[in-house]
């Protein structure tokens, strides 16, 4: 097992993110505290809307401009406040030393130019040198995402490629600059699945390989369980359990995490309907009050309607955290 | 490529033979030109030798043949109202004049409807913004002749900055250049801006930004490689139609190029220069269509590599 002690490699606290309209604020991003230390593998999970993206925007600080802004809150690399750097600084730290993977590869390539052209693009900023070596450490990077002869796909446009192979040409954009971490925002939805383990395995080949840290962004818990370490569960903006993936799997503190594992299929032991999770997540306008999923929650009581639960240990060493109000009476 | 190229080059040559065909027609439903041709008390003699002379007596489809074979060896005929000139010749002789209008009306519009449509669409719903489409509706909405005398009155009238007509100095061009070019870079500005505004939007965007790309490489790279197909296109339709379509700004502005040859051959009847300017403008709309399809090529490597 790796070693997760000592000062985490990212660590955010508090980071809160707000978007103004005419009709109010809102918090997509609503206080959170997480770290990733070197090595490791940590899960964000959660619903569509419920601020997965917001939040991996947020810590490479490319929110959509006017709409939304970090309001409060601190992003620390290696020690280093990013809150603080200046637009030019960031750009240094953007792709060198925090990479990141989209959810889409047939959209996230720009057609008009080749992968040779877009790898080394990021390699020429970052580390530049003579134009013979960025072709070969292009060529390099694309090899070491398993694509088949990369002398001759370095020339290929993107849509001369597949799916699969134009998320792998992502990868190798994300890893050329050797970052200290990769932020995998929903990279294999738009994959078929055996496309989809191909390149999960890929990820953890590449993170031995390097010893970099990944935050893999998701929707799916089976992902989850088999490439992370530790996972956070995310609902409505809030954090609404975090930990490691065994001991959540195993004991989840939240009902919204319990009935999230329950959803995950099967290929033994249970038959029947798949379990799914009765009603819809509020609308990020909405103003609620008390546990954002209350509502939907099979164990709700009166008071998870009127006060928000705070977030507390949900086991002895406080590696495992939950905010629901059932955690706190026990 | 090549296969692109030559099938854009063989459609090219298959339209301007239709509009030799379409020209040929006119000239002859727009009434005999016996009629056009010779005086009103003409004796029976002197039609029946003319009608000989100008094989009007042969089947039409051989007087087309005739008419075609003269054409592609640049023989239009001689003018009927200017005597002795070649009328293809007189034609050609005006076409620098013309191109020299032409050229800087799209320069004029480049440069400005560009930067112009990329700063709205990156400053989305800001004073630049706003102020640039106040701008391109001003030239959409405005006639160009009655631009044109505007701008006389203004510039030439009452500031008395620049001449009022006629071709010399560079000065004498500005005026027309800009009237014919304010409406094109309203157009431009906007394909320009709303390209740019779909674009600016992608993933790809989105991914060079992550991988620490500048904005300004982000807006001038990497997005507009992507929007610059739409404003090109128009970019056909624009050169094509500023050296062809400028008939009301030279009159305007007296000034003497081909579409003033064109306006005085209708004038006077002169069949074989009319048939000429059309020729010539068909040949100058074709070839900036085909140079804009080479520029394609360039752009995308979709089109390179198909």
């Amino acid at each position: 097992m790796r070693d997760i002690q000592g000062e985490p490699l990212l660590k955010v606290t508090d980071l809160t993110v707000e978007i103004s309209t005419k009709a109010g604020s809102f918090f997509p991003v609503n206080g959170h505290n997480f770290s990733v230390h070197a090595g490791e593998t940590l899960g964000i999970v959660g619903e569509s809307g419920s601020g997965k993206s917001m939040t991996a925007m947020s810590l490479v600080r490319l929110l959509p401009k006017h709409a939304a802004h970090i309001r409060s809150g601190s992003i620390t690399l290696n020690g280093r406040e990013l809150l603080g750097l200046s637009e030019s600084e960031m750009r240094k730290v953007r792709g060198s030393e925090i990479a990141m993977i989209l959810q889409d590869p047939q959209t996230s390539l720009n057609p008009a130019f080749t992968v040779g052209e877009q790898i080394s693009e990021a390699l020429r900023l970052h580390n530049p040198g003579p134009r013979r070596t960025l072709r070969e450490r292009a060529i390099d990077a694309l090899r070491k995402v398993k694509v088949a002869a990369p002398e001759h796909r370095i020339d290929a446009y993107p849509c001369e490629l597949s799916g699969g192979m134009r998320q792998r040409a992502v990868g190798a954009i994300a890893i050329s600059c050797q970052p200290k971490i990769i932020i995998a925002d929903e990279p294999t939805t738009s994959l078929d699945v055996t496309v989809q383990a191909q390149y999960l395995r890929l990820l953890r080949e590449l993170q031995e390989e390097t010893g970099m840290a990944i935050l893999f962004i998701t929707h799916d818990f089976g992902i989850v369980a088999n490439l992370c370490q530790r996972v956070v569960v995310m609902y409505y903006g809030r954090i609404v359990e975090s930990g490691p993936v065994d001991r959540i799997f195993a004991n989840p503190a939240h009902p919204y995490t319990e009935a999230l594992i329950a959803a995950v299929p099967k290929l033994r032991g249970q038959k029947g309907r798949l379990r799914t999770i009765e009603g819809q997540p509020p609308a990020p306008t909405d103003v609620v009050e008390g546990c954002p999923f209350a509502p939907r929650c099979e164990y709700a009581e009166s008071r998870c309607f009127k006060e928000l639960p705070p977030t507390v240990n949900a086991d002895s060493d406080g590696e495992h955290t939950a905010s629901c109000w059932r955690v706190v009476g026990r | 490529m090549f296969r692109f190229l030559v099938t854009r080059i063989s459609s090219s040559l298959f339209a301007l033979l239709i509009i030799t065909v379409i020209v040929f027609l006119l000239s002859h439903l727009s009434g005999s030109p016996v009629d056009a041709l010779l005086p009103d008390d003409a004796t029976q003699e002197q039609i029946d030798s003319f009608v000989r002379e100008w094989g009007l007596d042969q089947p039409l489809w051989q007087q087309y043949l005739t008419f075609l074979v003269n054409a592609v060896q640049g023989n239009f005929g001689t003018s009927l109202k200017w005597p002795g000139e070649d009328a293809m010749g007189f034609v050609l002789d005006r076409m620098p004049a013309t191109l020299k209008l032409g050229g800087l009306a799209i320069l004029i519009s480049v440069v400005i409807a560009l930067p112009l449509g990329i700063a709205a669409a990156v400053y989305r719903g800001s004073a630049v913004d706003h102020g640039a489409q106040m701008f391109a509706l001003l030239g959409q909405s405005m006639p160009n002749f009655w631009l044109g005398i505007i701008l006389i009155w203004v510039f030439s009238v009452w500031l008395g900055w620049l001449p009022t007509s006629g071709m010399g100095t560079f000065a004498h061009a500005i005026l027309p250049a800009v009237a014919i070019a304010w409406f094109q870079v309203s157009a431009l500005a906007r394909l320009t801006r709303s390209a740019m505004l779909e674009v600016l939007d992608a993933e790809y965007i989105k991914l060079a930004r992550v991988k620490g790309v500048s904005e300004g490489m982000v807006v001038w790279k990497h997005a507009l490689r992507n929007a610059a197909v739409v404003p090109l296109t128009y970019f056909g339709i624009l050169a094509a139609s500023i050296l062809t379509g400028s008939v009301v700004i030279e009159t305007v502005y007296s000034w003497p190029g081909m579409g003033w040859v064109a306006l005085e051959a209708i004038r006077g009847r002169d069949f074989p220069v009319v048939q000429a300017v059309i020729i010539a403008y068909a040949v100058v709309y074709m070839l900036s269509n085909l140079f804009v399809d080479l520029l394609y090529v360039v752009v995308d490597p979709r089109i390179r590599r198909g």
